[in-house]
């Protein structure tokens, strides 16, 4: 349509259009240049050139939190991908008891990291928690599910996983929801047993609900931040220092300004290429948003 | 003979139905306790004492109903206050979204105009630049402009929402332009032609957007930590995930009943609004 004077459509845009430059855009380019000077929040910022860039990728700490984020990024996808599925195809079917399971898994995605993160560090407590308590019951109790280096990042991970999968769930149940049944029907007039009507009908056409849901949890996931600073404050021996909480730690905790926006330079191009693939995944699934 | 096992193989598929059905249906308990059982948990153990907690980690009911965490966080920190201000503040972001994003919305969807491509392409650029890779910068700029531990710090960056504006003009790229026509003609303003007469169109898109907001903001952890150093403005996740840290040892019924006060209104919307929160997910 034609806008009834040329100034409207910018009228209309110019609150929108300027709050997210100035908290979105213009952020990204102003960490760019913070990062090429040394500061303290207290004295003077002092250029130093590429002397943060250096500082992060040295001994390989950068490489090693880029990949403990993307190893907790892929356990979180992997098991509430798994999950998800499993989950969609058991609710979906009509009654009270399974939309009641729908609700319930749903709901955890709905709540705050906060309420569950402290809900599973009370169920995984060393001397009073549930969880530890069942796997002693069952042989498993040697290892401290958070206090060990190996275990920690994978049991974030598990906590991950509880708190999203009913984001893939609900995802992948409107992806079977728009299966037509004739397609299952000519399969089965073709003589498909229920297992592969499942590969050939049912996986190949949720594919493309899949790759939305994966990818999106997989950027959200690299961002990560709530569940460490409160279950494990990056530890045990920085096993779970994610990217966002490594930024923080850099920022508030050691006041190292330079260094807190170099990596988040490289966060957000990293970010960026993560994005890419949620694009490819949004646009191959055909969704509108 | 034939009938007889004809009859039989009837009878199996029958049985095998029921079995599957039962399997199905233990199968769905299973699931519903992995999410119901922790929930539970946090209240059975937020009604517990200190000694009981002690005295036996694991029982799954408390001797009986006891309040006193829940008066323990009482004075802990002042959680009506918290609560309030976190409403307030999730609110006033849901709300700031949609008086915004609807012009903005329109525009893109509806308009020409030269430029519109670019400002789309603006939009849709901040959809991958979360909160997370632009804290630092923006902290910065709120320390410099004293908006530290201000309502401001917590509300503006989040007033425009890419997601909100594309929602927005999805759903508005649906309307057929003779309504807006129509409403011309009838002499309605532009201002008239987005809120009174367009807003009402989408209600539904409108009503997911702002619940999804502010439930987000009302749980969110990362920026009220980030941008806020002192108590004036600790909004309510906050305030319980403080909990955690004000003590150590087995302090976990007061921690629990942080927890459930934390999460109570929030299970309680989504009781009531599940419908629109598993809609804006579907997308």
């Amino acid at each position: 349509m034609i806008p009834r004077s040329r100034a409207h459509p910018w009228w209309m845009l110019a609150p929108t259009l300027v709050l997210l430059a100035a908290f979105f855009i213009v952020p990204i380019g102003v960490a760019g240049f913070e990062s090429l000077f040394a500061w303290d929040l207290l004295t003077a910022p002092r250029y130093v050139g590429a002397a943060n860039y250096r500082a992060i990728v040295a001994h390989g700490w950068l490489l090693a939190i880029a990949l403990r984020t993307l190893a907790y990024s892929v356990l979180v996808v992997s098991g509430t991908m798994a999950s998800g599925l499993a989950l969609a195809l058991l609710v979906n079917r009509p009654g009270r008891l399974f939309s009641l399971v729908r609700a319930s898994v749903f709901s955890a995605y709905v709540v705050s990291w906060v309420a569950v993160a402290l809900l599973w560090m009370t169920l995984l407590d060393d001397s009073g928690g549930l969880v530890t308590h069942g796997l002693r019951a069952v042989g498993l109790g040697g290892v401290s599910l958070l206090g060990d280096p190996r275990a920690a990042l994978p049991t974030l991970a598990a906590i991950g996983v509880w708190k999203l999968t009913g984001y893939s769930m609900i995802v992948l149940l409107s992806g079977l929801q728009s299966i037509p049944p004739s397609l299952h029907e000519a399969a089965a007039l073709d003589g498909a047993g229920a297992w592969a009507r499942f590969c050939h009908v049912t996986l190949p056409a949720l594919a493309p609900a899949a790759a939305f849901a994966a990818t999106t949890t997989l950027v959200t996931s690299f961002q990560a931040f709530d569940v460490v600073r409160i279950v494990t404050q990056g530890g045990p021996a920085r096993a779970t220092q994610l990217f966002v909480y490594a930024i923080y730690e850099q920022i508030f905790l050691d006041l190292r300004v330079g260094r807190a926006s170099a990596l988040t330079v490289v966060f957000f191009f990293l970010l960026l290429s993560l994005a890419w693939l949620q694009l490819r995944a949004l646009s191959s699934s055909g969704r509108s948003s | 003979m034939a009938a007889a096992s004809g009859i039989e193989l009837v009878g199996a598929v029958v049985v095998n139905a029921a079995r599957l059905r039962g399997l199905w249906r233990v199968t769905a308990f299973v699931a519903a306790a992995a999410w119901f059982v922790p929930y539970l948990w946090m209240v059975a153990t937020s009604f517990k004492t200190l000694p009981e907690i002690v005295a036996n980690p694991i029982a799954l009911l408390p001797k009986r109903i006891d309040l006193g965490a829940y008066r323990e966080v009482m004075s802990a920190m002042p959680v009506a206050r918290s609560m309030v201000l976190t409403a307030a503040m999730a609110t006033a972001i849901a709300t700031a979204q949609i008086v915004l994003a609807l012009p903005a919305g329109y525009a893109l969807a509806k308009l020409h105009f030269v430029g519109r491509r670019v400002a789309f392409g603006v939009v849709l650029a901040c959809l991958l630049v979360p909160a997370p890779a632009t804290f630092v910068p923006v902290f910065l700029f709120f320390a410099k402009t004293h908006l530290v531990n201000t309502m401001t710090a917590l509300v503006l960056p989040f007033a425009a929402s890419s997601l909100g504006t594309l929602f927005v003009r999805q759903a508005l790229l649906r309307v057929p332009d003779e309504i807006i026509e129509a409403a011309r003609m009838d002499g309605a303003g532009e201002a008239t032609v987005v809120y009174r007469v367009l807003a009402p169109m989408i209600k539904p898109t409108l009503v997911s957007l702002f619940l999804v907001s502010f439930v987000f903001h009302y749980n969110d952890y990362f920026w009220p930590l980030v941008m806020t150093t002192d108590d004036t403005v600790r909004t309510l996740p906050l305030g319980v995930a403080l909990l955690r840290e004000q003590g150590t040892g087995a302090r976990w019924h007061i921690v629990m009943a942080g927890n459930v006060v934390l999460l109570a209104p929030v299970l309680a919307l989504f009781a009531i609004t599940q419908k629109h929160l598993m809609r804006a997910v579907r997308g």
